[in-house]
């Protein structure tokens, strides 16, 4: 199953108006007040979780390719890790603005001395390299393999956004261990291909026959 | 001006919450406790209602009350569900009536009281008290209830008792399991179950009290962290040795037997600086016992705080 151009087309602007879809609902709920009782931490909430969301989906995209044979779905990975670190900035905005009140004093001492804190911003500070090169040019710019291992930070950042979310809750880690396992799951698959293909190298195929055979992967368009 | 409990309550004879505040507002500007204390002392309790007059206290905050809506659909009650909107809507999972409260322990007459002899053992308050959750928010409730103190007297503490321990209602089959070590558990020092601020509240916006904060009877002890409020009370028990409460054996580095509301010392993993008042923008500053340091500071003279947190 490949799609046209202009079905990819199509099918990237559902994706992008579905990304939306969270902070669309927001926006009415603060405005219908259906947020609860406490509409700012549900904003923050909001915005956190649909930042690590977005994360495991764009790290689900590898896998799923491979599963499926659906190459042309990398062609959507941008969007999405593209809207997780604008989730990810709303949430620390949020954070800044409607639960500190920018008071940078409070704010720096909140970073450096609560290690939920600590760990959430640094994940932040880490995608923001992968946003700003994120780009077609920067791509040629850093060339495929040099931007493949910066943008392997990802498999850190979204360690580190479990992490923030395990040690903000206060009992009940239920939430948080799901989205652990699944992160699990996504980081382990990649592991064990990998041993895989070690083992296979291993046995005598030192040359491995192309992955994709005979099929070259645009994973942007020109 | 008679509010009195009709046997069967028609939905046309409810007087509507809007009135009656109105109602209450005026009896607090007329002055008055000698005016409320001539009112007869009827107490309705059907399964909603109104509580009928309430005596004002001395100890109400004139702060203003946090709605209704956000005092009932904004809880923390974990045996219904761990979300703040889980236990408004898992009220099904409690049922309130029949109700009664084993009082034991190191007391010379042990006895069991039914909700109505609670509400018998002192004249109804409305008590507006502020609440502040370790969470860091904050809210101001109009509860209604009785000191605690009233019912301490009926069972007579022997002399060795130094604590009181309190136990919540847990219901396997429909409750929520793991998470904390059920039945939920709370204690206090017995000087501090006796101080006037501490209450069993059975009520709220001069109603009974709804089952998701804590139906029919709950602990409200307003200058330490809300969960020291153990919901739906079975058991009250007087004991020589501090008991270890449900949230100390979750986090004991966390949660301390005190948990009296300090500015000054943080959760470990957050600030308890500041707290969002529920309803208002920006966050304000978290005051020392949250502001009853004038009743009860003298309980703690001497104590580090930072050690008995």
């Amino acid at each position: 199953m490949t799609p046209s151009n202009t079905q990819l087309s199509a099918i990237k602007s559902v994706l992008f108006i579905a990304c939306l879809a969270p902070a669309f609902l927001l926006w009415r709920g603060l405005e219908l007040d259906t947020l609860g009782a406490n509409p700012i931490e549900a904003i923050t909430r909001t915005m956190g979780e649909w930042t690590l969301r977005l994360l495991l989906i764009t790290l689900a995209v590898t896998p799923v390719r491979k599963l499926t044979g659906w190459h042309w779905i990398v062609r959507l990975r941008r969007t999405l890790g593209l809207f997780a670190f604008a989730y990810g900035v709303g949430h620390l905005l949020t954070y800044v603005w409607l639960d500190q009140f920018f008071d940078w004093q409070a704010i720096v001492k909140d970073i450096l001395k609560r290690p939920f804190i600590t760990v959430g911003f640094a994940a932040l500070v880490l995608m923001t390299p992968l946003a700003l090169t994120s780009s077609n040019y920067a791509i040629r710019k850093l060339g495929g393999r040099r931007w493949q291992s910066l943008h392997r930070a990802i498999y850190p950042i979204a360690v580190l956004g479990c992490v923030h979310f395990w040690w903000l809750v206060k009992k009940d880690v239920t939430e948080p261990l799901i989205y652990s396992l699944i992160l699990a799951a996504l980081l382990g698959v990649r592991a064990w291909w990998r041993e895989q293909e070690r083992r296979k190298q291993l046995a005598g195929g030192y040359l491995p026959k192309p992955r994709f055979e005979g099929k070259v992967i645009k994973i942007f368009a020109k | 001006m008679l509010i009195r409990p009709p046997s069967d309550i028609l939905p046309s004879e409810i007087t509507a919450p809007d009135i009656y505040r109105e109602r209450r507002r005026f009896i607090a500007h007329a002055g008055s406790l000698a005016l409320a204390a001539a009112l007869p002392a009827s107490h309705a309790h059907a399964a909603t209602g109104s509580l009928g007059p309430l005596a004002a206290s001395p100890l109400s905050t004139a702060e203003e009350r946090t709605s209704r809506k956000a005092i009932t659909t904004y809880n923390n009650f974990y045996e219904l569900g761990t979300d703040k909107s889980d236990p408004a809507e898992n009220t099904h999972r409690l049922k309130p009536a029949p109700w009664s409260v084993r009082v034991e322990g190191l007391v010379n007459k042990p006895r069991t009281f039914g909700i109505d002899e609670l509400l018998k053992l002192a004249p109804l308050e409305e008590r507006i008290y502020r609440m502040r959750c370790v969470e860091g928010w904050s809210m101001v409730i109009p509860w209604v209830g009785i000191p605690l103190a009233s019912l301490l007297r009926q069972v007579d503490p022997q002399g060795s008792a130094k604590y009181v321990e309190f136990v919540s209602h847990y219901d396997k089959a429909t409750m929520t399991r793991g998470v904390l070590d059920w039945p939920y558990t709370e204690g206090l020092r017995l000087d501090e179950a006796r101080n006037p601020l501490t209450i069993l509240a059975v009520g709220l916006y001069g109603e009974v009290l709804p089952v998701q904060n804590g139906a029919p009877v709950r602990l409200v002890v307003p200058w330490k962290y809300g969960f020291k409020g153990a919901k739906s009370i079975v058991a009250i028990r007087l004991v020589e040795k501090q008991p270890i409460t449900a949230w100390m054996k979750a986090g004991p580095s966390e949660y301390g037997f005190y948990s009296n509301v300090n500015p000054e010392v943080d959760h470990p993993r957050w600030s308890q600086a500041t707290e969002r008042r529920i309803g208002e923008f920006s966050k304000r500053k978290t005051l020392m016992y949250n502001g009853y340091a004038e009743q009860v500071a003298s309980l703690y003279s001497g104590m580090d705080l930072r050690r008995f947190f």
